[in-house]
């Protein structure tokens, strides 16, 4: 084959992939940007210019600020939850537990990730019910009937119990992440520690984390990223509600653009979103390299 | 591993296995009491919500796969087959290209597919509207396959391509000595080699097809054309008092992910070491 016809063929077997990519991926993300200078509604009307107001009015919008807390706080709790305590769980599995137990505990864990979030929001639903609801017939079981609340309609437990929803589904899945991990340490590194004496919360600090720093990094960048692009769970279980208490940046922008047909400025909100995960991916991205020298 | 602990030892450690019991109870507990109470009236749900079903009602999972599930099922088996066959085939074409061009070009192509690993689906939400409605193809089911494809493909492209590397250049050369062309050697060799890899792939894609609710909320509006996640909010609206069905509906859309878990955890395993990133 000559040369010139096997770059041309080459290049056909990349090309739907290119085209889908930049037809669904990179032209929306762009054009995301752009939108945020229009004012705009979702049917066929025109698209006016308005500079930057749509990006001043993310500034001084308390809504705004009430997502990105909530964003934040989502990250926190995911970080202890996800980051922090599955690899804890992890430790346990792979270290105290034989591989049969072991593996049936971990898939069980994981199960929660593979079903769909508006199946599982919508069972917790039954959960957090504040009649006849699982939660509060334990509460009530085990004595604590003064703790009992409508989960999701109070203002100051929507939140966490939203959270709850999201740890719940995916420290498995985290925790999955770490056993592949975990396993790869060769066994002499902890029978060398245990005849230096050291105890297993001194081998869990002196061996498996710094031996699962990639990996930790990796559901870092997972967990962080996906606090704050979460939708499905607020948008399910509360939508956004009581008042804006669970509204988190995603919810919002949906609000904005579909309930409200404020294209332009649900498409700032996007543009703000994008710029965080922007940044975090950057973040992931600089350390690998940096970690791989 | 080491499960040979010393009997001492495995009762000091007493407290942490009570531990992970507990946290698996609270794991499988609520989905095993999904499934229970999906055979229970509503009234019997709400006054006795642990026991067991006095009467099971069977024909909670009839009525609720008339009230819409069937069809929603059946959308989603449509699009979860359509967005992964499409995914693992236009994956698969690419990176062969990839590995068969010269370095510099594929460089180009691999920063391009990684680039769509960063860019997070709700970013794209309102353009991707405005573009498929310039299509015409909202309300169709091609607005969810068409962006589920692109969206899945970075990681496709990465996990094949990186199998399709290792692959020695020698069965290349005997292959095409033996007149394939670069489509047989695609097919006879690179093909039959990475089978492991086209399933994660297609597991880690099927999985995201199966689940997706954002795009689907907000591209369909026909209810017929729904797929499940979507399909189940319309579904709870219109069963707001019959719990036992609405519960029936929920399993009938949990169970065969989970059936496909059970039986390919090897490749989801795989798919969440390699990949490390979830839908």
């Amino acid at each position: 084959m000559k040369p010139l016809t096997r770059t041309f063929g080459n290049a056909l077997y990349v090309l739907p992939a290119l085209a889908l990519l930049g037809l669904f991926v990179y032209y929306p993300l762009i054009a995301n940007i752009v939108y945020g200078f229009f004012s705009f509604s979702a049917g066929a009307g025109e698209m006016k210019p308005v500079g930057a107001d749509n990006f001043l009015r993310l500034l001084d919008d308390p809504i705004i600020k009430t997502a990105l807390t909530n964003n934040l706080i989502y990250a926190i709790v995911s970080i202890i939850c996800q980051v922090g305590g599955a690899l804890v769980v992890a430790a346990w599995l792979t270290r105290l537990l034989g591989p049969r137990m072991g593996g049936i505990l971990r898939s069980v864990y994981f199960l929660p990730a593979v079903i769909s979030m508006t199946v599982i929001a919508l069972l917790f639903t039954f959960v957090y019910n504040s009649r006849g609801g699982l939660l509060n017939e334990l509460l009530a079981l085990i004595g604590l009937e003064h703790l009992q609340t409508a989960w999701l309609a109070d203002v100051d437990t929507a939140l966490g119990s939203v959270i709850a929803v999201s740890q719940w589904q995916s420290i498995g899945y985290v925790c999955m992440l770490y056993v592949v991990a975990l396993q790869q340490i060769p066994e002499e590194y902890y029978e060398a520690a245990s005849l230096d004496g050291a105890g297993r919360i001194r081998q869990f600090f002196s061996i498996t984390v710094p031996q699962a720093k990639e990996m930790i990094f990796v559901a870092m960048i997972l967990t962080v990223s996906g606090a704050f692009t979460v939708f499905n769970e607020p948008y399910i279980l509360t939508k956004g509600g009581p008042g804006n208490t669970t509204q988190v940046l995603a919810t919002y922008m949906y609000n904005q653009g579909f309930f409200q047909n404020q294209m332009g400025y649900a498409s700032a909100i996007a543009s703000l979103i994008f710029l965080i995960t922007l940044v975090l991916s950057l973040v992931q991205m600089l350390s690998f390299r940096s970690g791989k020298d | 591993m080491s499960a040979h602990l010393r009997p001492l030892e495995r009762i000091r450690q007493v407290p942490v296995y009570a531990l992970l019991l507990i946290y698996a109870v609270v794991i499988a507990y609520p989905l095993l009491w999904m499934v229970i109470s999906s055979f229970k009236s509503s009234s019997e749900i709400f006054a006795d919500p642990w026991g067991l079903p006095s009467i099971w009602l069977v024909q909670n999972y009839a009525q609720a796969w008339d009230k819409g599930i069937s069809e929603y099922f059946l959308n989603s088996v449509i699009v979860t087959i359509a967005s992964t066959a499409a995914t693992v085939l236009i994956a698969a074409l690419c990176a062969y290209g990839m590995v068969r061009m010269s370095s510099r070009v594929a460089d180009v192509v691999l920063i391009v597919a990684m680039g769509g690993l960063v860019v997070a689906p709700q970013v794209s939400l309102i353009p991707l509207y405005r573009l498929l409605d310039g299509m015409g193809l909202l309300n169709t089911s091609w607005a969810m396959i068409l962006p589920y494809v692109a969206f899945r493909l970075p990681m496709a492209i990465l996990l094949i391509r990186s199998v399709f590397l290792g692959i020695p250049k020698e069965l290349v050369d005997a292959a095409t000595i033996d007149g394939c062309r670069s489509t047989g050697v695609l097919r006879h060799v690179y093909l039959p080699l990475s089978k492991s890899v086209l399933t994660t792939s297609a597991v880690l894609t099927g999985y995201f097809a199966w689940n997706e609710f954002l795009f689907a909320i907000v591209f369909i509006d026909q209810d017929s054309l729904r797929t499940i996640p979507a399909g189940l909010m319309s579904f709870r609206d219109a069963l707001s008092t019959e719990w036992g069905v609405l519960l029936a509906g929920l399993t009938i859309a949990a169970l065969p992910i989970v059936v496909v878990f059970i039986a390919l955890q090897k490749y989801f395993v795989a798919g969440v070491a390699a990949g490390s990133v979830k839908g």
